[in-house]
Order: structure tokens, then C-alpha cells, then sequence
């Protein structure tokens, strides 16, 4: 997966996530808390739908990575360039 | 404290009246809706497909999840939870009271259910087998959607409401147990405002269709609206049904001063165990269960003018309620009864509270909804009042007296009073 296609991914789970939540205007570089209602349980739904679509694995100490669009999909990048998007 | 005598000889301190009702049934999302489908003998069961199962029926509701909780909520809750807030905020609502303004620490919440729990387990337990049952795949919601306390739990959440909640367990006793719990806390003072009643998911759970059918006691028919028969020969088992209703409880004094509308009083409770089998219920058992609420309420069977039944559509069951129903109201030439889950089949934890809300119009309409589906009465549920079929104008009642039985034998009666 390119780096387009990984956020489009995050994108994505992030819509099921929180349904309420326009995500058209989420900035990358800023932190999806300061955007979105999103709490302790929310990060841990990203980070099962990704062990869930995908089999990438987060450890616990790098659920920090995941604080902005930017951030995750850079953290991403490398564990996923080899997934083919289906 | 348990009245012990009626409650007029009470003070108003100590006598609890209904406030307000909310609700959602397989025939209705309001009361009006509710009463306007038992009068017309609508049913509200339907066809239906579930996991593993397959096709059976149930009595589903059709409720606007939406108008209290977001889509976020809906997704991190349970559909216990979702009814509990909504019925919840409409028995508020209902109750005219002045919510925004009100102390939310003096709220007590108090929820009957039959099981909860079970939905989300097998929820998890079906998505971890895609992953050959690595528990790494299993959610971090499936704690906080199966604790215990949940349904009563999120109606809190969702109202912030900051006095007690909990939920009761108590089989398909729970609906009764729940109001009976609300008036206890507030006599002790416990709370100002008890949210009392029950809800039922269980349409959910594909254990407890599995379970009904293995016992050989889930409903069979053609026509889903003629599957539940309480008291007919061709009764062949239970239609499980969701559902939820709450009722606002408080203590007459608060009612009084704030001018409130009052549906009805309480009257007398009571509840007792069979202790005599896991399933088989215990006539004598359930006779002295509600000679106990009529005598804390000071009253004699021939004083009760409708008795809602709690008759399933099993065989066993219903011949049993029948028999202990003769026993105390054998003599009594006013008591009418009714069974009213043969329109919306068994809603569970919900079904002592709904079935007790659809007969509490009738203080106000004089009328007594019938039992649907008898086209041949079986001569073991034979009681001189059977209203079958047809809805019955008996004027307007002063008691109305509510059934609630469940396994483990769990008895509950509630009996209710006009104001």
C-alpha cells in the first residue's frame, strides 16, 4: 500500500469509529484529539481494526504513533508498503 | 420498610406513585402507541433470522435509536443499553418533570433483566473464529458491554445520572423486580426519583432460541402474529421478544408538590421462590405469592379488577398460572385477566414492565385488552374472566394486579392501584 492508500485506510476505519465525526476537514499534522471525539477506547479500536484487516501488529509502547493522521500513516508506512490493496 | 397496610393509611412519604412511563414494545415506541395496538389486537411479532439458528420469530422493536444516543454510542453499546436510554428518556419526558433542573445525585436507577451479557459474548466469540480463535482478536468493549450492570449503566451514562444504578437478575421476573426495587429505594430514601423496569436483547443471542427449541418450547406457525397462544390448545411454545420500559417513580409528597400526573399508586408487592425445579414453575408457590402482595396491600382477590397474566404460550406454564390463579381468585365474580404476550411475545426482562404499563391505561379508558390467538380454550387455563380475544369494557378498574414468573422459579406480583 502506498502512503495515499494507508490513510485512505485509516480513513476509513476511523468512519467507523466515530460515524458522528465529519472527516473531510481532518488536518494531518494535527492531532486527532484536538479534532475528533475520540478517547482511550477509540485508539485501541484503531489499533484492533488494523491487527483485524491487515495482521499489522502495534505493540503497546508505540500506540503514541497514532496521535495524528500524519504520524500514523509515516508509522505505517513500513509495516504495510508490502500489503497489496484489494 | 414493607407497607403492610393499604396506602391510604400510609404518609405520603411512603406511598409511591408512578410518574411517568416510557417504552419501547414490538407493537409500539410510546405508550399511546402501545395501548392503541392492544386495543386494536396488533401483534408485534414477525418473522425472523439469526445467526447459526436460522429462521424463527420474535417480536422485534422498531424504536428511533437515534433520538438519544449518537451513532458512536449505538456502536460502543449494547442494544440493552440503547433501549434502557431510550425508554428511559422517555419516561422523563413523560413525567413532566423539570429534568435540567433537577438533582441528577438523587436519580436511582433500576433495571430488571432476564440475562445480559450473552449477545456480546457470542458477538465476540463468532468474530474471533475468523481468526481460528486467537484471543488477540477479541474486543476491549466486551467487558464494559457484559458487565452485570450495563443496561442500567448506560442509561446513567447517557442521562448523567450520578445516584445509584444497577441492574437486577431475575429471570423473567425482572420487569417487577426492578419497579419493586425502585419503590423500596425510595422509601429508605435512597434515592428521589427512581428510572425502575426492565429491558430485554435477547432476541439477540441466538443461545436462547437454541435453547427454547431444545427444551422444546419455542414457538412454531405459519403466521408469525398467531405463533404466541397463551391458553390455547394449539399453544406450542414461547416467541421471544425484545423490548424495554421504564417507569418514574416517586414518593407522593414529591409528586404532590410538584404537582405531577400520577398513572398510578403502588398498592402491594411481593416476591417468593418455588425452590422446587430449575424450569417447572410451582402453582401453590405463585398462589402464595400473590395472596402475600394482596394482603401487604390490604386487599382480597375479589378487590382486584384486571390480573395480567404472565402465561408464555408453554404447556406447562400456562396450566400452572391457571391453577394457582383459580386458587386465589377462584370466587371473585370482578376479576378479569389478560395476557398481553400474546401480542408481543415474551420481551423478557422487559415483560413485567410492559405488560403492566399496557394495562395501567385502563384506569383512565375502562377498558381490558384481551388475550389474542385463543380460537379454542384449553379447559386446564379455564378462568371465569378470561378476556379473549376481544377487548372488554369492564369500567374504570380500581386495581390492576401483574404477574411476573420466571425460571429458577423466580414469583414476582406487583399490584397497582388507581389514584
Amino acid at each position: 500500500m502506498t502512503p495515499a492508500e494507508i490513510r485512505d485506510e485509516v480513513l476509513d476505519i476511523l468512519s467507523n469509529i466515530t460515524p458522528d465525526d465529519d472527516l473531510g476537514g481532518l488536518v494531518d499534522d494535527k492531532p486527532f484529539r484536538e479534532q475528533l471525539e475520540l478517547d482511550s477506547m477509540d485508539f485501541l479500536d484503531i489499533v484492533m481494526e488494523l491487527r483485524k484487516r491487515h495482521r499489522v501488529q502495534i505493540p503497546e509502547e508505540e500506540y503514541g504513533q497514532l496521535a495524528s493522521m500524519g504520524s500514523t500513516v509515516a508509522y505505517l508506512t513500513p509495516k504495510m508498503c508490502d500489503i497489496v490493496k484489494k | 420498610m414493607i407497607a403492610r397496610n393499604a396506602p391510604h393509611n400510609l404518609p405520603d412519604d411512603q406511598r409511591i406513585v408512578i410518574t411517568g412511563i416510557g417504552l419501547t414494545a414490538p407493537n409500539g415506541n410510546s405508550l399511546a402507541e402501545y395501548r392503541a395496538a392492544l386495543l386494536a389486537g396488533r401483534s408485534g411479532v414477525t418473522a425472523y433470522e439469526i445467526r447459526y439458528f436460522g429462521k424463527t420469530l420474535a417480536g422485534v422493536c422498531t424504536y428511533d435509536a437515534l433520538r438519544y444516543q449518537s451513532k458512536k454510542d449505538l456502536r460502543r453499546g449494547t442494544r440493552a443499553g440503547s433501549i434502557g436510554v431510550y425508554a428511559a428518556n422517555e419516561a422523563i419526558r413523560d413525567s413532566g418533570i423539570d429534568w435540567q433542573n433537577f438533582d441528577h445525585s438523587t436519580v436511582g436507577v433500576y433495571v430488571g433483566v432476564t440475562e445480559h451479557g450473552n449477545v456480546e459474548t457470542e458477538n465476540e466469540i463468532f468474530q474471533i473464529k475468523g481468526y481460528d480463535y486467537d484471543t488477540a482478536y477479541w474486543s476491549h468493549h466486551h467487558n464494559p458491554r457484559t458487565v452485570a450492570n450495563n443496561p442500567a449503566g448506560e442509561v446513567a451514562l447517557n442521562m448523567g445520572i450520578t445516584g445509584p444504578h444497577y441492574t437486577l437478575g431475575a429471570a423473567c421476573a425482572a420487569g417487577n423486580a426492578g419497579l419493586i426495587q425502585g419503590a423500596q429505594m425510595l422509601r429508605l430514601g435512597d434515592c428521589d426519583l427512581a428510572l425502575a423496569g426492565g429491558v430485554s436483547e435477547s432476541i439477540h443471542t441466538f443461545g436462547i432460541f437454541a435453547s427454547f427449541n431444545s427444551q422444546g418450547a419455542l414457538a412454531r406457525h405459519d403466521d408469525p402474529t398467531k405463533a404466541s397462544r397463551p391458553f390455547d390448545t394449539q399453544r406450542n411454545g414461547i416467541v421471544v421478544a425484545e423490548g424495554g420500559c421504564f417507569f418514574v417513580l416517586e414518593r407522593l409528597s414529591d409528586a404532590r408538590r410538584r404537582g405531577a400526573r400520577i398513572y398510578g399508586e403502588l398498592a402491594g408487592y411481593a416476591m417468593n421462590t418455588d425452590a422446587t425445579d430449575f424450569v417447572l414453575p410451582n402453582p401453590q408457590r405463585q398462589a402464595e405469592c400473590v395472596r402475600l402482595a394482596l394482603n401487604r396491600a390490604g386487599l382480597v382477590a375479589e378487590q382486584i379488577d384486571i390480573v395480567s397474566t404472565h402465561a408464555t404460550g408453554t404447556d406447562t406454564g400456562d396450566t400452572q398460572e391457571c391453577t394457582a390463579l383459580r386458587e386465589v381468585f377462584g370466587h371473585s365474580q370482578r376479576t378479569f385477566f389478560n395476557n398481553t404476550k400474546s401480542f408481543i411475545g415474551h420481551s423478557m426482562g422487559a415483560a413485567g414492565a410492559l405488560e403492566l404499563a399496557g394495562n395501567l391505561v385502563a384506569f383512565d379508558d375502562g377498558v381490558c385488552h384481551a388475550t389474542l390467538n385463543v380460537d379454542q380454550l384449553d379447559p386446564t387455563c379455564e378462568l371465569p374472566g378470561l378476556v379473549l380475544n376481544e377487548p372488554r369494557e369492564i369500567g374504570r378498574p380500581s386495581y390492576v394486579l401483574n404477574n411476573s414468573f420466571g425460571m429458577l422459579g423466580i414469583n414476582s406480583v406487583v399490584i397497582i392501584q388507581r389514584f
